[in-house]
């Protein structure tokens, strides 16, 4: 076996040191009735080149490619992605060092993070953002958490327009504690109703995501501004980050603790993971945030460094009251997101923006000039929904057969919007895609 | 004479990333524009963040440059105690990296996602078999994400039973995320004190197991490096109140093929797949953390389930009493493809070979540092041996001086300061992908070192002198925070 270096004679040897017999003999210590009774059963060991040809065969199964145009976003966004940021965040120094916790010999990552850790807080606009969580869905519920704790109460508002798998990791996160969850319901132009916000003095935060599921701009300077008057936090949720290329951030519109999926930021969609869960607040909340925080220092000849810091919120100091229980997180996904945003630029990303914009833009024109309904009045960012006729789903069907997914359905999201479907357009579809889509779903 | 690998070469100095670029580059090729542009409502906009502007040239030196200031398993030994810094194997990361997996979007319907489907019902079937355990999520995204995943099941069942209970048994010997991850569902965690031993005994846990007490997390291995040897005995006790037994399964390299974790009494148990299963550690992660459950806890795991109907495989959410969702989507599926790549790879004689080569390298470093290093627990171990510094401290050299001294001798150094039970822990796991001669010159190393610290201590105080930085000054960090530049 390739990985063992092992040879017989290196094991005879060792055995001899060791004072056993056998490697069998080094198991002693474990009792029979925690033994197995039969070896394992598992496939045939595989060759490299063997490997190489399952996987093909898997892969070969999955719509990916040119050969298909998948018109999903939903939290989960395609989008360029240099040769430049895949070659350098394979570095085996990056990809094969652990958690920093030897500062000495890790200034790759601590300073590589600390940069992450600027440019999310300049991205979000906000002061404070940590080295990251899982993905966005359990960043949002460390989110609700923190205000929680900061407000000492124990009811949290979540609109409905959040992406509503976020929205089920916050019931499971929330369901054990006492912290109750209330929905805030959306209103016709696909935005948050805040005027239903009820009792805002009982509540801890108040969360809504901007661009929300349905790719809408909220109004979130609105929620702050009701939140923080009532002495709840404002909860700023994100699965389009790429959006602060172009539009207003959290952090400028009030927002207390913006939390989200960064995998738009040159991370493989990957079937879903690993996401890179971004987290960012208020200095003055920074003790109460969960996750890891790379600070800079100076070394004992005067020269900048960094280190892991302010390490008591966290488990391995605080243990059960600490502020998370994360440990391993995704750094090498919010390395990932720091290359890339180096790679754009201040003047790329707002081109990028800009280009993502138009792009959804354009498929709006093109399909309301097909007939088809935009139902909701909202400024939105790359993605929207658009209304079908009844029997759509037929139609939604043809397409996948002609290579084309044509957008979410809504409807096991949202009973009430049913012929209902997300769409997304990136910089990633071109002009003659954007085209062949309208024409395909009006016809 | 004989030459360690810690060295000195040319290391090249690089600024923040702000402090290179020039507005007006960009290191993008901007995709060409082929629609018009179209303004947003000025109300909604702004001027985008500020960054850097930077050439792909800019950014290719800046970030090659960060990486050589890394110490990386790919370099050279990571005894890291606790994280199984194994060998990663490259062929993983190029099946991870295939297009069709990794550029597919999780919401495909199922027919267009069938090989990503088949790939985790059958890593499911893998790790099952593997722990002898019954029913599998791949959702949590790390070991602690697991263990939140357990303590919910824990709760769902209690729950479901008509009777929530309020405490968890947590042995001192724990990793600090067992008892956060309890706490995390409202549990108040008890903790029991391993014997002179250094594992569990059953009065200990038969002390506090009440119809209060909602079971216990143990760790087997533990983080002494020892087995639970009473964990059978524990378990009967535990269940007989009407507990549940949670395995902390960070251990696993020790016992690939030789334990049965259903036989031993676990319910749940969840594994690192970056530890274990030979994923990248990514600098702190993405990780995978796998939950393994018995069979009458099933019907609590996390949805959706992948389940094969009509020869087809599709994500099932048909579960009433699922604790929910832990992300977003289905788990972080590139580390699944690495990890079930490296089962096929390894097979089953292969993977047993892992965890006696595991073992076999940490006795043998236990064996040869013995009396050199005081050995709280001089008692065979698994897959790593914890020392402490107590022969040392005479000396006025401590555990930290010892770690940094061995970054001069071209080794990472073992986890320290935990377990918290030894004070001044030095915590050695080697792994299995360490050669004889790998472990022999960490070992001289470990024993140069020692030997300094009676005659020439200043030198461990001063170290490290040859990586990139000197020490650091957390205190100061941590004083007064600048987390962003
Ligand atoms: C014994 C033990 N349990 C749990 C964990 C937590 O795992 P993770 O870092 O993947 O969340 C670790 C590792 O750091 C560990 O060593």
């Amino acid at each position: 076996m390739r990985y063992l270096p092992h040879t017989l004679e290196d094991i005879a040897e060792m055995l001899k040191t060791v004072g056993v017999e056998s490697l069998d003999g080094l198991f002693a210590s474990i009792p029979a009735d925690c033994r197995r009774s039969a070896p394992m059963v598992l496939p045939h060991p595989l060759t490299e080149w063997e490997l190489n040809a399952h996987i093909d065969r898997l892969a070969g199964r999955m719509a990916a490619g040119p050969a298909y145009k998948v018109f999903i976003g939903a939290g989960s966004y395609e989008h360029f992605i240099p040769a430049s940021v895949g070659f350098l965040t394979s570095r085996s120094e990056f990809v094969t060092s652990y958690t920093p916790y030897q500062p000495e010999i890790s200034q790759g990552t601590l300073q590589a993070i600390f940069e992450y850790q600027t440019l999310a807080a300049r991205l979000l606009g906000m002061e404070v953002a940590n080295a990251s969580m899982y993905d966005g869905a359990s960043a949002l519920a460390e989110g609700l958490l923190m205000a929680a704790r900061i407000t000492r109460r124990s009811k949290v508002a979540v609109s409905r327009a959040v992406h509503p798998l976020y929205r089920r990791v916050v019931e499971t996160y929330l369901k054990p504690t006492d912290i109750e969850v209330r929905e805030i319901p959306f209103g016709p132009d696909g935005t948050t109703l805040l005027s239903a916000v009820a009792d805002p003095a009982e509540l801890a935060a108040v969360a809504v995501q901007s661009p929300n599921f349905f790719g809408c701009i909220e109004d979130v300077a609105a929620v702050s501004g009701r939140a923080q008057a009532a002495g709840a936090l404002c909860v700023a949720a994100f699965s389009e980050p790429l959006a602060f290329g172009l539009f207003k951030n959290p952090g400028s519109l009030g927002a207390d603790i913006a939390c989200g999926e960064g995998q738009s930021l040159g991370i493989p969609r990957a079937f879903g993971g690993p996401g890179l869960g971004m987290f960012a607040s208020r200095m003055q909340y920074v003790r109460n945030m969960p996750g890891r925080l790379v600070g800079e220092t100076k070394d004992l000849e005067g020269r900048r460094g960094f280190v892991l810091t302010l390490s008591t919120r966290e488990q391995h100091i605080r243990r059960e009251k600490a502020t998370s229980n994360i440990c391993t997180n995704n750094s090498l996904c919010a390395l990932t997101a720091a290359v890339y945003m180096a790679s754009l630029g201040g003047t790329g990303l707002r081109e990028l923006a800009q280009l993502n914009y138009d792009k959804a833009e354009y498929l709006k024109s093109q399909l309301r000039a097909a007939g088809i309904r935009l139902p909701f009045g909202a400024a939105t960012f790359n993605e929207f929904v658009a209304a079908f006729p009844d029997g759509f789903d037929a139609v939604h069907s043809r397409l996948i057969a002609k290579g084309i997914v044509a957008g979410l359905p809504l409807g096991t999201y949202y009973p009430e919007l049913k012929n209902h479907y997300l769409l997304c357009a990136t910089e990633t579809m071109s002009r003659d895609d954007l085209d062949a889509l309208a024409r395909e779903v009006a016809s | 004479m004989t030459e360690f690998p810690g060295a000195t070469g040319l290391v090249l100095n690089e600024p923040l990333l702000w402090e290179r670029g020039r507005r007006g580059r960009c290191g993008f090729s901007l995709p060409s524009r082929d629609v018009e542009r179209r303004p947003a409502p000025a109300a909604l906009t702004a001027a985008g963040p500020d960054f850097p502007d930077l050439s792909e040239v800019d950014v290719v030196r800046h970030y090659t440059r960060l990486s050589t200031w890394n110490f990386s398993v790919d370099a050279g030994m990571y005894p890291l105690g606790s994280c199984t810094m194994k060998y990663n194997p490259k062929t993983n990361e190029r099946q991870a990296a295939h297009p069709g997996l990794a550029g597919a979007h999780p919401l495909l319907p199922a027919d267009l996602c069938q090989g990503a489907l088949e790939l985790m019902a059958a890593l499911e079937c893998l790790l099952a078999e593997i722990t002898g355990l019954d029913a599998v999520t791949l959702q949590p995204g790390a070991g602690a994400h697991g263990e939140l995943t357990g303590m919910l099941v824990f709760h769902a069942h209690h729950r479901h039973q008509g009777k929530p209970r309020s405490k968890i048994i947590v042995p001192d010997t724990a990793h600090g995320t067992n008892p956060a991850s309890a706490s995390l569902c409202g549990y108040r965690s008890v903790a029991i004190a391993s014997n002179a031993n250094g594992v569990l005994s059953p009065e200990a846990v038969a002390a506090v197991m009440d119809d209060q007490t909602a079971g216990i997390m143990v760790t087997n291995p533990n983080t002494l490096g020892l087995f639970e040897e009473n964990v059978k005995a524990i378990a009967d006790i535990v269940h007989a109140r009407g507990g549940l037994v949670y395995c902390d399964g960070a251990n696993m390299n020790a016992v690939l093929g030789m334990v049965h974790m259903g036989r031993m009494g676990v319910d749940v148990l969840h594994l690192n797949l970056h530890k274990t299963f030979s994923t990248p550690h990514g600098g702190g992660g993405p990780g995978a953390g796998p939950v393994c459950v018995a069979r009458h806890l099933e019907p609590f795991l996390p949805v959706p389930r992948v389940r094969l109907v009509d020869n087809r495989y599709v994500l099932s959410e048909d579960f009433p009493l699922s604790i929910g969702k832990l992300q977003a989507f289905w788990g972080n599926t590139a580390n699944l493809v690495r990890a079930y790549s490296y089962i096929l790879t390894m097979g089953a004689e292969d993977l047993k070979r892992v965890s006696q080569l595991a073992v076999l390298n940490a006795r043998y470093i236990k064996e040869r540092l013995k009396g050199i290093y005081h050995l709280p627990y001089d008692r065979p171990c698994m897959h790593e041996c914890v020392f402490s510094d107590s022969l040392q401290q005479a000396h006025k050299v401590n555990t930290l001086d010892i770690a940094k001294r061995l970054m001069d001798y071209g080794f990472h150094p073992p986890t320290i300061y935990f377990p918290l039970v030894v004070p001044g822990a030095i915590m050695i796991e080697p792994t299995e992908t360490e050669s004889k001669e790998d472990l022999d010159l960490f070992i001289e190393s470990m024993k140069a070192i020692a030997t300094e610290a009676r005659e020439a201590p200043d030198r461990l105080h001063q170290a490290p002198t040859r990586a990139k930085r000197r020490r650091l000054d957390e205190t100061a960090a941590a004083r007064k925070p600048c987390l962003t530049g």
